[in-house]
């Protein structure tokens, strides 16, 4: 595995550490399942400033939920981070004790679900979950009354109409899109810096995903809040983030900002994954990326998308390419990034 | 299929404990084939006396002791393996079946006719104590081991009656279902093909976790006296004659209700793990 | 020259009535027509009744009132009391990959529940059959012995759509086929589809609320609110000229990856509210209460569907004045020209 670190990237970081909220150095990390090992995550690296929206793209199975927890290190009980740190406000997660973890998962991170529908217990009204998770917040002894001025804001700020009638519903009597703003607006209440979207809009139809979306941006700028925005449509990232990594079979391939990604892909996958979108144009699209994702359990060993790479050359299946900048701010995990059309 | 059979062990003794209870189950099994060649005294399973050696608490030559005839306690008890095991397997292999089909037919049906009839028939049965049950149609009969399966057999059924329902109802929203509908398949196909394949390792996990249940059934019935008939050694029987003998002759009852504990628990042990194996098949 | 037309759709209505006393109007008035060969899309939210469609059409359901006439026959009505040929003339493949397949069989043992029903075949042709359906989508003949669960999404997908050939369709419904799907095992999927098309000339109704996938798959666009149709036009001209405000706030609210699809959607229309359910659909036009061009007749009058330019067909009060497309009437019938020319 190369283990060259660019010198630029590290300089980069240095200059910019007062504004950086979470480093991910070189992360890696597996499960154990049923006697084999299965090597998700393998060196990944991205940062996210205050006030930035990060976007990780991504087919199923990359590892993008998986980077995700590992941020909030809640991975599963099989799992563990064979290599590398996340630096939460330059303390590496991996390493807080259990109050300091608590703390961060406070007042720090918080995780906003797919399908809010799962996000919220049924049972329960929202003022009752809305509250409890305050209640951790803020400490358990805050007064019922001051937890709930906080809850009404918080449901003012993600423009529900109405918030005690909110507070009083169950979440069956609410919408999608309703349920996923109550879930934004339980993680934003306490004051969280840093929002861990995970595909927010998926479930729910394109006018109301485009909603809450707009509403995400909103509070990034109203609060100076950092997102990190995983997704596996191009559009969604494009809309929503500043930045984005690009992600195949937990490596990430590509990142830079959002509109030069998109604009001048060099990396043989997001060009391939760029040809298969289905375009408003009419223009077509492509035919696939042929072979399949790898098996985590024998990953292969040099670039993992060499085995459907068209450019791979002998040295991309036996050595890892490492990120290189092939413009400013546009780094590229490939050998080849200069040839590919 | 080597592959499989490789996988399925491998979850399957994720839980040692449910090892154990193979091995418990693997034991009972096979003793109550071989048992009347290996155990010590293998005349005293049927009708034997020696009042000389009768009451004999536990010693090396009579591990588990004897009992008022003067029978060795070990080998009647091993010997009572076979009608034990029979018990379960018959009432197992008629209830369960039965008991699927009316469910899958109510479940397939869910909301029709059919189904509440189906249904509240099912309710009638679960509605009446079991013991009472079976106690009333083995005491109208002759009181032996087929009556007393029988007795069993018949208040069993609901259970897997349910328990087919529940997963066929919800089984027939799945698409390749609807698919096989829409393309005109009949219902024999659709129980059969589609339905039936979905529903073996709840089935067969709950036949596992059963067949404890079964023998305590019988057991109890036997205690009753409304199972084999003397001289026929019965677990249950051991035990309610020597009730009266506690607390002096404690190894009149104790050890035979010991070796009823050990199989229910060898069972319950082994359907954990069956129910690890088979569910977990998905991913 | 335009292919055959081989299903109209007059009027569909669907109705579901509740307990309470509610009625649940999925399908409430749609014209539709599909000729062989083409590709019709259906796109909506939820609510749209776009499923519905497709489930009245393969005879899941029964509609509550108007025509569906398949090869001239009538088959509204007829749900799953078709005949034989009827249900292998029409197949559909369903959205999701994960309870498309039957968990518990092999692909070939899936494979000929169509082939079992349909043609008695022996057992040797069926597997034969298997293979060579396998081959036709794209995938290796030896998946015949797998289980789904060893094959990905877009395979099983795959799968689904060899098992509905089966029967040698004509129309095929595809119901969301790649919405579970990874964007390249999408294109996978969907390149295959239109291959397929074109070898067996298919006519396919393709339901999705992705619309730019619709843009490339689609020969017609028809769009549904609450039931309702509120535009049907040739792909192109459907994405180039959207008419009704409906399409308009739909079209300008999909996310897109370059510069240059951000500049064919229409300004942006910002979507308020929720998407009412269809057991409270708003009285005149099922979109006024969402519409920022409303005028006062669409919350009492419902709007008819009118051709306002050739092939692009809008319902909206916004287009009362404007004149409908006058259609040559056949020179042997002077009458119909007449009142034709009287009703402009």
């Amino acid at each position: 595995m190369d283990n060259t670190i660019d010198i630029s990237l590290a300089n980069q970081q240095t200059a910019a550490n007062d504004a950086v909220l979470l480093e991910v150095k070189d992360l890696s990390a597996s499960f154990d399942v049923y006697g084999s090992t299965s090597h998700v995550l393998d060196g990944i690296s991205f940062t996210v400033e205050k006030g930035q929206r990060v976007g990780l793209v991504g087919e199923s199975g990359c590892g993008k939920t998986t980077t995700l927890k590992a941020i909030l290190n809640v991975l599963a009980k099989n799992g563990r981070v064979d290599h590398g740190a996340v630096l939460f406000e330059g303390r590496d997660v991996f390493q807080m004790d259990s109050n300091e973890l608590a703390e961060m998962r406070r007042h720090g991170a918080g995780m906003i679900f797919q399908d809010p529908s799962s996000a919220l217990n049924p049972v329960f009204s929202v003022e009752t979950q809305f509250l409890t998770a305050l209640k951790y917040a803020y400490g358990v002894g805050t007064p019922k009354q001051e937890l709930r001025d906080i809850a009404i804001e918080a449901l003012n700020n993600v423009m529900l109409p109405d918030p005690e009638r909110i507070l009083k519903s169950f979440p069956f009597q609410l919408s999608g899109g309703m349920k996923q703003r109550v879930c934004i607006a339980i993680t934003i209440a306490a004051g969280r810096q840093l929002l861990l979207a995970d595909e927010p809009g998926t479930s729910l139809d394109v006018t109301i995903q485009d909603q809450i979306l707009r509403l995400i941006n909103k509070l990034v700028e109203e609060k100076d809040l950092s997102v990190i925005m995983v997704s596996h449509s191009l559009g969604v990232i494009r809309e929503s983030t500043s930045h984005v990594n690009i992600m195949y079979a937990g490596t990430v391939v590509e990142s830079g900002l959002t509109t030069d990604v998109f604009q001048n892909p060099r990396h043989p996958y997001t060009v391939a994954l760029m040809a298969c979108l289905p375009k408003l144009t009419g223009a077509g699209i492509a035919k696939g990326i042929p072979g399949r994702v790898p098996d985590y359990s024998k990953p292969p060993k040099g670039c993992r998308f060499a085995p459907r790479c068209p450019y791979a050359k002998e040295i991309c299946h036996n050595e890892k390419p490492a990120r290189t900048e092939i413009s400013p701010g546009h780094w590229v995990s490939c050998y080849f990034a200069n040839e590919v059309i | 299929m080597v592959n499989n059979a490789k996988r399925y062990w491998l979850k399957f003794s994720e839980s040692k404990i449910s090892v154990l209870g193979l091995a418990i189950v693997i034991a009972f099994i096979v003793l109550a084939f071989i048992g009347k060649y290996v155990v010590p005294y293998p005349e005293h399973i049927g009708s034997f006396v020696d009042f000389n050696n009768a009451s004999l608490a536990p010693s090396s030559a009579h591990i588990f002791g004897t009992d008022v005839m003067g029978r060795d306690i070990f080998s009647r008890i091993i010997g009572s393996f076979r009608n034990t095991l029979l018990m379960g397997v018959i009432v197992l292999i008629i209830s369960a079946p039965v008991g699927f089909m009316i469910g899958v037919i109510a479940g397939y049906n869910k909301g029709k006719l059919i189904d509440t009839i189906l249904m509240r028939v099912t309710d009638i049965f679960l509605a009446i104590p079991p013991l009472v049950l079976a106690m009333a149609i083995a005491s109208i009969l002759e009181p032996n081991l087929t009556n007393s399966m029988l007795a069993v057999t018949v208040m069993w059924w609901p259970w897997y009656a349910r328990l087919s329902y529940g997963i066929a109802s919800s089984l027939r929203t799945e698409n390749y279902v609807i698919y096989a509908e829409l393309t005109g398949a009949r219902l024999p196909h659709i129980i059969f093909k589609e339905i039936l394949p979905n529903c073996l390792s709840a089935v067969l996990t709950k036949m596992t976790l059963d067949m404890g249940y079964v023998i305590i059934m019988g057991a109890t019935l036997s205690y009753a006296g409304l199972g084999e008939q003397a001289p026929a050694p019965a677990l249950g029987s051991m035990i309610s004659q020597g009730v009266k003998y506690m607390p002096d002759q404690w190894w009149f009852t104790i050890f035979p209700a010991l070796t009823i504990i050990v199989i229910v628990l060898g069972f319950n042990l082994m359907g954990d793990g069956i129910s690890n194996m088979l569910g977990t098949e998905e991913s | 020259m335009m292919a055959e037309k081989i299903l109209e759709i007059k009027n569909l209505k669907k109705y579901f009535p509740l307990r309470n006393g509610l009625v649940v109007k999925a399908v409430d008035g749609v014209d539709l027509e599909l000729h062989r060969g083409e590709t019709l899309g259906l796109v909506g939210e939820s609510g749209s009744g776009k499923s519905t469609i497709a489930y009245v059409l393969v005879g899941m359901y029964e509609a509550s009132d108007g025509d569906m006439i398949f090869k001239g026959n009538n088959i509204a009505k007829t749900g799953l009391h078709r005949t034989m040929k009827q249900k292998g003339e029409i197949q559909i493949v369903f959205q999701d990959p994960g309870s498309s397949l039957n968990a518990k069989r092999t692909i070939a043992k899936s494979l000929m529940v169509p082939m079992q029903i349909h043609d008695r075949k022996s057992r040797q042709d069926m597997v034969a059959e298997g293979r060579r359906l396998l081959e036709a989508v794209g995938l290796p003949a030896e998946f015949a012995d797998k289980y789904p669960r060893t094959l990905g999404g877009g395979e099983r997908q795959l799968v689904s759509v060899a098992r509905a050939l089966a029967t040698n369709p004509e129309l095929v419904i595809l119901d969301e086929p790649t919405s579970a799907l990874d964007v390249s095992v999408q294109a996978k999927v969907i390149s295959k589809l239109i291959e397929l098309q074109k070898e067996r000339n298919l006519a396919y109704l393709f339901i999705t609320h992705d619309l730019s996938l619709m843009r490339n798959v689609a020969d017609r666009v028809a769009i549904l609110y609450l039931g309702r149709l509120c535009e049907q036009a040739p792909a192109a001209e459907f994405f180039q000229d959207p008419l009704h405000p409906y399409t308009k706030m739909l079209l300008s609210s999909i996310p897109v990856a370059t510069a240059e699809e951000e500049a064919l959607k229409p300004a942006k229309i910002v979507s308020e509210g929720e998407i009412p359910s269809p057991v409270n659909v708003p009285p005149g036009c099922a979109f006024h209460l969402r519409c920022k061009d409303k005028l006062p007749v669409c919350s009492v009058e419902r709007p008819v569907m009118k051709e306002v330019k050739p092939g692009h067909w809008v319902c909206c009060h916004l287009f009362n004045d404007t004149p409908a497309v006058a259609h040559e009437a056949p020179a042997a019938d002077p009458d119909a020209a007449a009142g034709q020319a009287a009703a402009e």
